[in-house]
């Protein structure tokens, strides 16, 4: 048991790779419904916040799986940066998907509007009304969602820097179950 | 501990090889990047976002920190709306069922500068906050024209850009208004109406319209279309007309309040099928269904500047269940481009005359 895994636990890589689709989901949904006037706008925003407050509950369901599960080490030949670099930028991941949909919802509340799922479903305000910290946070939020996608893209970049460049197994970790070959 | 032990060998990459992957990296990370930049807007200059709307609002207007971008000029009342339970049949909406629900509006004057003498615009508007018992809100911003001179987003662009600043003579081009509404034979029932037109001498004496159509959806789900007025209990008489100087408006307002609240009554018109439900240009016509929703109590007025309402998006949106909007596109083009002027303005308030009275005292 004290074995190190080769790959991620099945409920750890079914987290990544469906709160991948949703984050990219929700980059790409934030960033056209503040730069249109259509319907668009109306009905990206009402996907944008139950997605997000998904996104709030799944982050915290995978920090519950990412500290009970083992996670299989970077290879030993990886360069001190590099090491530094993917543990630095995981734990910017992490935190960027908890605050985010965090901030969104402290946001709504202090603009004092009704913080509204759907057309009946909706969610305690977390601040009271405040025009200059809704202010803030909405730029804070808009801010650090193009913070978030560029890590993503670093990330992504990283992992195929592995598996096309390196050809090592931290992709394949993420991948499958099963060792290769 | 130790990690993961010999990896496989792997022969070294070509330097071609490697070239050829780096740029595969590239390739991937630069799509992925294209495209976020085409669903922003940055590769896709051309489309009107809610920056331009609010852009071309401060280019005509000129920035006044701290105030809204459109209708700058305004004064918070209170007061809370009495349902006469007769849109329940209508709309499962809170508002329409419970006896009394909380009121903040907005009487404001349809234009971008908060300086604008009250007789320059012959409109003026009032927007209302309901907040229901049930914490969902109904948010409205109504004007006291019949009909909105576009029905679309572009259009009302189009109508502000005809307004900017010719950059050679730093003042409008005379003939593109004109020009503008050539092209919009739309506009025929806006223009028609504005010809008779007089700046009111009061806020009280005015009936003010949604413009665009909604939806009441009743507990069974049925949907109906719909246009709202507000429509005052109080009428001067005849002949009334605007005095002298900029700021009567809201002096007679507050003398008026002094004197007991002030009421309108909501009046819903029941859109007829095939009766134009996306296009706030075109009126419907007489003969509609009304239905009395209740009155509208308003008892007392703030300032704008440091009044409740002064923080408040009246993002026509904002909607509780049993109100949804229609598909008319100037709805979300409202609420898109009113998001932009409240992030601009809320960055702002410090900068607002009545913030800088209070941080000298």
């Amino acid at each position: 048991m004290s074995a190190q895994p080769n790959h991620f636990a099945p409920l750890a890589r079914l987290l990544h790779w469906l709160m991948a689709l949703m984050i990219i989901a929700m980059l790409f949904i934030g960033a056209g419904m503040v730069a249109s006037v259509s319907e668009r706008h109306e009905w990206l925003i009402h996907l944008h916040k139950p997605l997000g407050i998904a996104i709030l509950l799944l982050v915290i369901v995978r920090l519950g799986v990412r500290f009970s599960t083992r996670q299989p080490p970077l290879p030993a030949d990886l360069p001190g940066w590099q090491v530094l670099a993917a543990k630095a930028s995981h734990v910017l991941l992490y935190a960027l998907m908890f605050i985010l949909p965090l901030l969104g919802w402290a946001m709504i509340s202090a603009a004092g509007d009704p913080v509204m799922l759907s057309s009946s479903l909706q969610l305690p305000s977390i601040l009271p009304a405040n025009a200059q910290v809704f202010a803030f946070l909405r730029k804070a939020h808009g801010y650090l969602a193009y913070l978030l996608f560029l890590t993503v893209l670093l990330h992504l970049a990283a992992a195929l820097f592995h598996a096309w460049v390196r050809r090592d197994d931290v992709l394949d970790s993420m991948l499958r179950g099963k060792d290769r070959g | 501990m130790v990690d993961r032990s010999s990896p496989p060998p792997r022969p070294p990459l070509s330097a071609a090889s490697l070239t050829l992957r780096l740029a595969g990296i590239a390739v991937v990370v630069a799509v992925v990047a294209g495209a976020f930049a085409y669903v922003n807007a940055t590769l896709d200059p051309q489309r009107l976002t809610p920056k331009k709307l609010i852009n071309v609002l401060e280019t005509n207007n000129g920035v006044h920190p701290g105030f809204r971008r459109n209708h700058s000029k305004g004064v918070c009342v209170i007061g809370h709306f009495e349902s006469s339970g007769e849109a329940r049949s209508y709309s499962s909406a809170q508002v329409f069922n419970e006896a009394r629900t909380p009121v903040v509006g907005r009487f404001a004057l349809p234009a971008g500068n908060p300086y604008a003498p009250d007789n320059s615009v012959p409109i003026r508007s009032l927007a209302l906050r309901f907040t229901q018992a049930n914490g969902q809100q109904w948010r409205t911003g109504m004007n006291s024209m019949p009909v909105f001179p576009v029905g679309t987003p572009e259009a009302f662009y189009q109508l502000q850009q005809a307004q900017s600043p010719d950059p050679a003579t730093g003042k409008p081009n005379p003939a593109a208004v004109p020009a503008f509404f050539g092209a919009h034979p739309e506009a025929a029932p806006f223009l028609a109406w504005i010809k008779t037109a007089k700046p009111s001498a009061s806020y009280v004496t005015e009936t003010y319209n949604s413009v665009n159509a909604f939806y009441l959806v009743n507990a069974a789900g049925q949907k109906q279309a719909v246009r709202w007025s507000m429509v005052p209990l109080v009428q001067d008489a005849a002949g009334a007309t605007a005095p002298e100087g900029g700021d009567f408006l809201e002096k007679d307002l507050v003398q008026r309040i002094a004197t007991g609240p002030l009421r309108w009554q909501l009046n819903l018109t029941l859109a007829n099928p095939g009766d134009p439900v996306n296009d706030a240009s075109k009126a419907w016509p007489d003969g509609r269904k009304v239905v009395n929703a209740g009155t509208l109590v308003l008892e007392s007025t703030q300032p704008q500047l440091n009044g409740e309402c002064r923080d408040i998006n009246y993002d026509p949106l904002v909607l509780p269940a049993g109100i949804e909007g229609s598909d008319d596109p100037l709805l979300a083009a409202r609420s898109a481009g009113y998001a932009s002027s409240y992030l601009r303005r809320t960055s702002e308030v410090s900068q607002l005359p009545a913030a800088k009275q209070e941080a000298q005292q």
